[in-house]
């Protein structure tokens, strides 16, 4: 078992807008990137119980020219509201640089 | 076939970043046809457009205008600035305004000035949402007349058309309210017959500088060279260098999809795009495409108050409190409301008291899926309440309580939370939410922008 981050050159969250956020995740190779896909750690469903939202507000993308799979969700608390605890959305990747990745 | 080149220059991704002196003179020395520069964003949160505010540094704003107007004057070439003062409303426009005059009179420059202004007034925009041509987003806040009555104020985000009128009628200078950051580069060479689909891709390369490079070793320009079938992209500064990779990737940053992005007029989509190097630090980009929407629509932005806030930071260490922290915080909260109630007659809905407690899960609060904590934490009690006063007041009784909430291996009075500060407590100011997720459709693409023209 390993962690996503041994597979990625870079894991990262934004806003996209105050309502969204994006998570960008890059891969070392296209070996990494397949084995990543095939161990189905990372889908719609996994993202969807991390973050706490409907399954059916995730975007996710695969971008094979980038080795990269790209995922947007609803932000459940919008930036900048009474209870948010990250303005620019930039520390929300962070459950995922230790995400069980099966062999 | 018109045969036009357009090279665009982006002096850097945020007007008050900064750039090297050296790069910006170096690309408008290249042959540039226009500097761009994006001065705004949402990413900073409500404040900026609620308050009126504009984000500094004002020297380092008018240092970076400063060169940018220099070397576009010298070389006669239009200024293109986009959601001016960080949040694009009339103070922040105002606010940039004054820099250029103050630049102008300095330097005895003399130029045609535009300024677009973005802000809409409520009664406008509440006229359009009874019409029915406001339309939510998703996720949207929660919209009605009432709402948009109540916000402080907003912004529409213009498309290419405002600046390309402001363009046409003669102005060296533009400086817009809230623009989309892609119209900034998208506005000149549209209007000397690039395609959207080239000119839209390249605006979005462009417009964070330096940022698509492969290493952005610090803020800096960004220039791009613009013909019919596509565009290349390469960094005035010998030091950076932008790769097929690093170019691609940026395509990716800020957007919620990796291959469509939605702009007023039309959608970009770089589905098959291609990027390939040219010699060591350029990359020649072809392959978008833009289809124009059938309804033109503007991206609404607008803030409300919300209260007004004021904390107080404190560690914890005492590793028997740390071990029954839940039960330390949960049975505190009571305490502390009857205590507000009590002396200020306030009861607990009349304003939000929040622990964050950095070192458990101040970061991701109930996402947060470590339960363990470390050997300590670091506390904020934040309270927003309807006046700072307020909240000001119920942070003194709020701290004290917390100072001496008892845990049951402890006898007598006890100090449970470390304060490091005298006066503890820290008025942050108002707080405002983003209001409005929504899409206004107009019939004509300047109609909500209002273009005054200066001479200087």
């Amino acid at each position: 078992m390993r962690e996503l981050w041994q597979f990625t050159k870079l894991i990262r969250s934004k806003n996209a807008g105050p309502f969204e956020l994006t998570f960008d995740i890059m891969f070392k190779s296209r070996e990494s990137f397949n084995d990543v896909l095939k161990s189905e750690a990372l889908t719609p469903k996994a993202i969807a119980r991390l973050y706490r939202v409907d399954v059916k507000q995730v975007k996710f993308f695969v971008v094979e020219q980038l080795l990269t799979i790209k995922i947007s969700i609803p932000r459940r608390v919008f930036s900048g509201d009474v209870g948010d605890t990250d303005i620019y959305g930039g520390q929300f990747h962070s459950p995922l640089v230790r995400l069980p990745v099966k062999d | 076939m018109p045969k036009t080149k357009i090279r665009a220059v982006a002096a850097t991704g945020n007007l008050s970043t900064g750039f090297r002196e050296e790069s910006l003179v170096r690309a408008v020395e290249q042959g540039a046809s226009f500097v761009g520069c994006d001065a705004g964003t949402t990413d900073s949160g409500p404040y900026y457009l609620g308050s009126g505010k504009p984000r500094g540094p004002r020297e380092g704003v008018k240092r970076n205008l400063r060169l940018v107007l220099r070397e576009a004057l010298k070389a006669g070439i239009p200024v293109i600035v986009g959601s001016a003062g960080h949040a694009g409303g009339r103070p922040h426009l105002a606010w940039t305004l004054e820099i250029v005059r103050e630049l102008a009179r300095e330097h005895d420059w003399h130029f045609k000035l535009a300024a677009i202004d973005s802000e809409i007034d409520k009664d406008v925009l509440a006229d359009a949402f009874n019409r029915g041509e406001i339309t939510p987003l998703s996720p949207a806040p929660p919209l009605d007349d009432r709402a948009i009555r109540h916000a402080e104020r907003f912004v529409a985000m213009m498309g290419i058309e405002p600046i390309q009128q402001a363009l046409t009628a003669g102005a060296q200078v533009v400086i817009g309210g809230r623009c989309s950051d892609l119209a900034i580069y998208a506005a000149l060479p549209v209007l000397r017959e690039i395609p959207k689909s080239v000119a839209f891709h390249a605006g979005k390369i462009l417009e964070c500088g330096a940022a698509s490079a492969a290493q952005r070793l610090y803020p800096d320009c960004m220039v791009a060279e613009l013909d019919q079938d596509g565009f290349t992209v390469e960094p005035p500064n010998p030091a950076i260098r932008c790769t097929p990779q690093s170019v691609a990737a940026h395509a990716l940053y800020e957007n919620a999809d990796p291959y469509r992005l939605v702009e007023s007029g039309g959608d970009l989509d770089t589905t098959d795009a291609k990027y390939e190097a040219v010699g060591e630090s350029a990359v020649r980009v072809t392959g978008s495409r833009f289809t124009p929407s059938n309804k033109y629509t503007v991206r609404i932005e607008g803030a409300t108050l919300v209260g007004y806030r004021s904390i107080v930071i404190a560690g914890i260490r005492d590793p028997l409190v740390l071990r029954q922290l839940d039960t330390f915080l949960s049975t505190l909260r009571p305490v502390i409301e009857r205590k507000v109630s009590d002396s200020m007659k306030l009861s607990a809905d009349a304003y939000s008291l929040n622990f964050r407690v950095y070192g458990r899960n101040g970061t991701l609060g109930d996402l947060e899926q470590v339960s363990e904590a470390g050997h300590e934490v670091g506390l904020i009690i934040d309270v927003v309440a309807a006046t700072q006063s307020v909240a000001a007041d119920i942070i003194p009784i709020a701290s004290h309580t917390g100072l001496h909430h008892p845990i049951p291996e402890h006898e007598g009075l006890i100090s449970n939370l470390a304060y490091p500060f005298s006066p503890g407590g820290i008025d942050a100011g108002p707080v405002y939410s983003f209001c409005i997720n929504h899409v206004w459709e107009l019939t004509e693409p300047c109609k909500p922008f209002a273009t005054k023209m200066e001479v200087l």
